[in-house]
């Protein structure tokens, strides 16, 4: 899972007449649950004073979503 | 019986007086995919469900009204101090018609919360992945909710109210393999 990205991209088909400028990349997302169907015991946890903040105990489904169409907000956020 | 503790399950912070985001978080609110859908639909299924998984659609249906209880919050600290004119400017001059400022479970559109939103098939394969189904389709909500929002205290509760359907959806999926009884076993094929 090198290079494990919860976003995927795609590029769809431009027509000559879209009306609108196109977005030749568009993403999806897919989050780390999708990959597990069950969880294993003995995953490595957060404290717990940050799995209160994240929403989860476990870092490997700590996945927080930052808006594609707002590139700066992620790094105004860490 | 529950045990209410008061205090919400994550802090709601607002930043900017946005009352349109309001009409927008609404959607969550009562809204096909909303908590309150989340909430009823879960604490229904629960009584025709297999004893292994009952604990697990209480526990969720439970936290679904915490969860609740934060985009009320959201959406009562957005709209508390605005003018009927700055509801009007909104979009929200319909609901301020009807309601003035206070709550309603009605979807982002101002339709109605209907139990036809949910289901109860009483087959357990079919409602957990209804739930499972649910559970994503929130998880996307939020996501859109995130992209059109510039509050970024709003965006951090939004962040985990996420991180939740990620979670409840991933227990939804476990639950179904507990279900299939094969966890742990040999597998021949």
């Amino acid at each position: 899972m090198q290079n494990f990205t919860p976003r995927k991209f795609y590029h769809p088909y431009v027509s000559p007449f879209d009306p609108c400028p196109p977005m030749t990349v568009k993403s999806y997302e897919t989050p780390p649950h999708l990959y597990m169907t069950f969880q294993p015991y003995g995953l490595p946890q957060f404290s717990p004073q940050e799995a209160l903040c994240a929403g989860t105990l476990w870092p490997a489904l700590y996945d927080p979503y930052y808006s594609p169409y707002k590139k700066h907000e992620r790094q105004d956020d860490q | 019986m529950w045990i209410y503790e008061k205090k919400l399950q994550y802090p709601v912070k607002v930043s900017q007086c946005n009352p349109m985001l309001a009409k927008f978080l609404v959607e969550q609110y009562g809204g096909a995919d909303g908590e309150l859908a989340a909430a009823l639909r879960y604490l229904n299924q629960r009584y025709t469900i297999p004893d292994k998984v009952i604990g697990l659609l209480t526990d969720i249906g439970t936290e679904e009204f915490a969860h609740l209880e934060m985009i009320a919050t959201m959406i009562y600290k957005l709209t508390k101090d605005a003018t009927p004119e700055q509801m009007k400017q909104a979009g929200l001059g319909d609901h301020y018609a009807v309601h003035d400022k206070a709550l309603h479970y009605h979807d982002a559109s101002g339709v109605p919360w209907t139990a036809a939103y949910i289901q109860a098939k009483g087959d357990p394969i079919a409602d957990l992945y209804e739930d499972i189904a649910a559970e994503e389709k929130a998880r996307a909500t939020y996501q859109w909710l995130i992209d059109m929002s510039d509050d970024p205290d709003i965006n951090d509760s939004l962040r985990f109210l996420r991180e939740r359907e990620i979670v409840h959806s991933l227990r939804f999926r476990e639950a179904v393999e507990i279900l299939k009884e094969e966890q742990g076993k040999k597998q021949f094929y």
